[in-house]
């Protein structure tokens, strides 16, 4: 049998191990960087096999906590593409201070660098009073240090250069107080921030949202699973919502994509039509 | 395709020796700084040969005769009939990772690819292109003493010692044989 073929059947079968032990369910996953993934904690492990790894997953619930690691950690930067804050800035917030009260939903927020850096802009536009922010993701532990607010002292230089091609209009070094090695950032800037385990795939739509941001989240999931997950957000937005996803990441082949017109066409900013 | 430093101008020169109707799908990591997002580098090349190349989006599809080129600060994986795009900690300091990305075409489409490593200051790529050759794949080294960097290109023939060496004006006509061209087929 040819390595690709019996690698499939490992693959398959791993997911299918996972999905029923723990519930999470990876099988909608894009396939190339999901093997890799698998891969680098076959040999993290020590093992030599992805079926040696469903041995260990099914027996072992730490090794699967290490997987999930593995498998949901999103790298991230404060202010990623600062063009896209300048445009949440000067066309979304605009249609957002329409709103006595402000709900948005970043999904699959990871370790928390974007939610910072969303609290930010909006607290120099006047809005963080009124906004509550639902971040959410898969992993607990991405979670623990998104509210912890603590990020490495070393990147706040670059930080500082995005936040201040991202429009940033005060001095960046107020928002965070060095500790040892760490950026404190002040935690006034989570005080309307709700922190929440949520999985895109498995749960469900939980309130209704006039922005959701989710970048860089559905570049790791198949055709099939970015339509159900586009789904989902449909469901989760108030009429003429705002959907903002990553740089390189598209609606244009969804079925989902009718729905939406663009309002920031280049940086992947679109808005319901109804 | 992979290239770094002097990358431009081989990506450049391969690409133009394409013919149009190019009988396979063309997809190129070339390192460039994480925050060149504006597109330039899909845009140049693509005014300047025959090929239709545009910078790619996530789950975009693989077509014949067209180019791909990662977006600065992506990896570009290859999947079965389309690329995906990830943002996993940069591999050797790089993103877009060459390894990454002939890695991925090795597991997708194993023999059915070709590999080429082309001018660069460092070794990404050798780990990927000699993935490639040991899925059945086609390895192609642009030749060091053609290279405006020979580092790349010298750690790829370490790691794929049968890979073909060909001169930068040759690896355009070697590829056309290769994969002959789609009649019928058009920018």
């Amino acid at each position: 049998m040819r390595d690709e073929a019996r690698e499939r059947i490992e693959i398959d079968l791993l997911l299918e191990a996972i999905q029923r032990r723990y519930g999470y369910d990876f099988r909608g996953y894009a396939l190339a960087s999901l093997r890799r993934r698998l891969w680098h904690r076959v040999y993290g492990e020590g093992l030599e096999t992805l079926s040696g790894l469903q041995e260990r997953v099914l027996h072992d619930p730490t090794c699967m906590d290490r997987l999930l690691r593995d498998l949901s950690i999103n790298v991230t930067e404060m202010f990623r593409d600062p063009s896209f804050y300048r445009a949440l800035r000067e066309r979304v917030f605009p249609l957002l201070r329409t709103h006595p009260f402000i709900r948005i939903w970043n999904a699959g927020c990871s370790t928390g660098e974007e939610i910072y850096s969303l609290a930010i802009a909006l607290r120099e536009e006047g809005l963080l009073d009124r906004t509550r922010i639902y971040a959410t993701d898969i992993d607990d532990a991405a979670l623990e240090r998104a509210r912890a607010g603590s990020f490495p002292l070393d990147r706040m230089q670059r930080y500082t250069e995005n936040y201040l091609r991202a429009g940033g209009s005060d001095a960046f070094s107020s928002y965070y107080t060095a500790s040892g090695d760490s950026a404190r950032f002040d935690p006034a800037l989570a005080g309307g921030i709700v922190f929440a385990q949520h999985n895109l795939v498995t749960d469900g739509s939980f309130n209704e949202f006039q922005l959701i941001m989710c970048r860089n989240v559905l570049i790791y999931f198949g055709p099939k699973l970015q339509e159900a997950v586009l789904g989902l957000f449909g469901e989760s937005m108030t009429r003429f919502g705002i959907l903002a996803l990553g740089r390189k990441e598209s609606i244009r082949h969804s079925r989902h994509g009718s729905d939406y017109e663009p309002l920031v066409e280049s940086e992947k900013i679109f808005r319901r039509r109804s | 395709m992979g290239a770094s430093w002097g990358g431009l101008r081989a990506v450049e020169a391969v690409l133009r020796s394409l013919p149009s109707g190019f009988g396979a799908p063309v997809v190129i990591a070339q390192h460039r700084q994480a925050d060149s997002s504006d597109e330039m580098l899909a845009r140049l090349l693509d005014t300047r040969c025959e090929l239709k190349v545009c910078e790619a989006e996530d789950k975009q599809a693989l077509r014949s005769g067209v180019v791909l080129v990662a977006p600065a600060d992506y990896h570009l994986l290859i999947e079965s009939g389309s690329v995906a795009l990830s943002v996993d900690e940069p591999l050797n300091y790089s993103r877009p990772s060459i390894d990454i990305l002939l890695g991925s075409a090795g597991d997708a489409y194993g023999e059915r690819v070709a590999g080429v490593i082309l001018t660069g200051a460092n070794s990404d790529g050798a780990l990927g292109l000699a993935h490639i050759a040991a899925r059945g794949g086609t390895a192609i080294v642009q030749d060091p003493e053609t290279a405006e960097r020979r580092e790349m290109p010298d750690a790829a023939l370490r790691a794929t010692p049968e890979a073909r060496v060909l001169a930068l004006d040759a690896i355009g006509p070697a590829l056309t044989e290769l994969v002959g061209t789609d009649v019928g087929s058009s920018r």
